[in-house]
């Protein structure tokens, strides 16, 4: 059971303040936290638990500049037995497309029987990544997966696998899929196991393969900003609408209004 | 005259929202496609769309985006209409990236703005989870898809179009690749919050699982159900029969009180009914703020058993 998963180091902005650059191309980081991206992170335990149950080797992937490898180490460290960097300066600016292109030409050749990827990101959260690598990579797809178990599979020579994915309406659907199949994995599918300071460190000298846009292959009009499909205009705060009636003063007094209130909306 | 094909899941509000955005981009001829329609869901489509193909779907299958793709990739080739649209709802996640790599069709993604600029696609989209709104762009002379934020654009106003109805013949592919074995509905659990007249939310903020008690003490002071954001039931800190939100429960209480909740389209998306909202987060940014009645920017740890106090206080 060859696995290769593809993962995303992501800013997380949640306890940060948004602060947009001049011309409205980037955002201010300097407060950002990074991590690896919450779905990839179920997508490298699922990956890894499936290594645990059925032996082969489990490859983590990323895009991205220098300082997205600690996001590979991080997946060695959760048991991943080999790491691939897609670095190269042309990447800046590639869009899902762009990144999807260059991950299916380094997967081109591999043998696998598996693609986990995020259902989406944290960042642009389009969600399009792991279908993109489907449609690239003519193989079918299992979106937001919950639940995922393999019967047999020996490196891209056929077997099946059963996933349990959202659909709507709150309902879940499991189906069986040929492998090799792309899954993109929902979150709360596992628990994602602990990774220690220590364990980063056991990982410190292990091999991670870098390949720029050559060695993938691709053509310099193919890569980040030149080759991207969907461009930014321009990033902006979200419009406040209407917005909330912010209530303003003491914890006492703004929880004796809010009494009031819920009182006057039937909530008393 | 430009033509828009329209990817229905099923006949309800969001096939009139991709109705209503196709028809926001001038003057269109506008095509349904729906998967094993009955004939009066047909005649529905048909009000709002100028043509509507019905792919047949085998007796007692049910919509499925493998078998759609399959479907959908050799008509729309054929087609070539100027812009695909989908809704993005989870099986949007599963069909559209998937059918504009098959076509080779740039696509934009959860839109919640859509307009036309000679032939450029524009979008408005967010970004970091709703915190960041971004403004994008593609090239769509040669066809573009785009999936709709469902929610975000009106439903279409019924004006009968007359449209004509077809019946898609579907030539026998390969063997299906995935294979659908049974629909499961969520776990039933012992509570059903969307019958609660008053629910407390739970999010992220909260945390620690300990610290749910001050969230649930609140809950019991209102004679409410506790509901929670997806998160909480990831950790397994609260069964799956109280997540509200797209994957999970859609409610339509009186009263919403989200508690460290940040307001994600998802969970946003089972909030229905426009109940009376009121968030307490300690993040001055948080989307839930832009959709709340009242908000109040502070420490939850604070609030939250004031808060109880003085409802208990009130009610003696």
């Amino acid at each position: 059971m060859n696995i290769i998963v593809c993962i995303k180091r992501v800013a997380d902005t949640s306890e940060a303040e948004i602060v947009i650059q001049r011309g409205g191309q980037g955002l201010e980081e300097e407060d950002f936290a990074w991590g690896i991206n919450e779905w990839d992170n179920f997508a490298v335990e699922a990956a890894v638990q499936l290594k645990e149950q059925h032996g082969g080797v489990v490859t983590a992937m990323t895009l991205g500049g220098e300082d997205d490898e600690e996001v590979l180490r991080r997946a060695l460290a959760m048991g991943c037995d080999e790491a691939v960097h897609l670095c190269d300066e042309a990447f800046a600016g590639a869009d899902a497309w762009g990144i999807a292109k260059a991950l299916a030409a380094a997967v081109r050749g591999r043998s696998y029987d598996l693609l986990l990827c995020g259902a989406v990101s944290g960042d642009a959260g389009g969600g399009q990544v792991g279908g993109f690598l489907a449609g690239l990579l003519d193989l079918p797809l299992v979106a937001l997966a919950t639940c995922l178990e393999v019967g047999s599979g020996n490196g891209g020579t056929g077997g099946v696998a059963r996933v349990r994915h959202e659909v709507e309406s709150g309902l879940e659907r499991v189906v069986e899929v040929d492998l090799p199949a792309v899954v993109t994995v929902q979150t709360g599918i596992n628990e994602p196991r602990y990774v220690s300071i220590r364990g980063i460190r056991k990982v410190a000298g292990a091999e991670v393969q870098v390949l720029d846009g050559a060695a993938l292959g691709l053509q310099a009009a193919e890569l980040g900003s030149a080759g991207a499909r969907v461009r930014l205009e321009e990033l902006f705060l979200p419009p406040r609408g209407e917005g909330a009636e912010v209530l303003e003063g003491s914890d006492e007094e703004i929880v004796q209004r809010l009494v009031e209130m819920l009182h006057q909306r039937g909530g008393l | 005259m430009r033509t828009i094909m329209a990817i229905v899941e099923v006949v309800d509000e969001t096939a009139l929202e991709l109705a209503h955005a196709a028809r926001s981009l001038g003057e269109v001829h506008l095509t349904a496609a729906v998967f094993g329609a009955e004939d009066a869901g047909c005649a529905e489509l048909a009000r709002y769309f100028d043509r509507v193909v019905n792919f047949p779907l085998s007796p007692g299958a049910v919509f499925d985006a493998e078998h759609a793709a399959a479907a959908l990739t050799p008509w729309l080739a054929a087609e070539q209409p100027f812009l695909i649209l989908l809704s993005h709802t989870n099986n949007g996640l599963d069909l559209a990236p998937l059918l504009a790599a098959r076509l080779d069709l740039p696509m934009l993604a959860d839109c919640l703005e859509l307009g036309l600029r000679d032939e450029q696609l524009t979008a408005v989209r967010t970004l970091y989870a709703g915190k960041v709104h971004a403004r994008v762009v593609a090239d769509a002379k040669g066809g573009a898809l785009a999936t709709l934020r469902p929610g975000a654009f009106d439903g279409d106003e019924a004006i009968d179009r007359g449209g004509r109805i077809e019946t898609a013949a579907v030539p026998p592919g390969p063997p299906a690749r995935r294979r659908l074995l049974e629909t499961v509905a969520a776990e039933a659990g012992s509570v059903d919050i969307t019958q609660a007249e008053i629910l407390v939310a739970v999010g992220r903020g909260i945390e620690e699982q300990e610290n749910l008690e001050i969230v649930q003490s609140l809950a019991a002071a209102l004679d409410a159900e506790v509901a929670c954001t997806r998160p909480i039931v990831d950790k397994n800190w609260l069964p799956k029969s109280r997540q509200v939100g797209t994957s999970g429960q859609s409610v339509s209480p009186k009263v919403y009180l989200a508690i460290g909740v940040s307001g994600s389209f998802q969970h946003l998306g089972g909030v229905k009914g426009k109940p009376f909202l009121v968030a307490i987060n300690q993040d001055a940014a948080a989307p839930i703020f832009a959709v709340a009645d009242v908000g109040v920017v502070g420490d939850l740890f604070d609030l939250v058993p004031l808060l109880e106090e003085k409802i208990r206080a009130r009610k003696g």
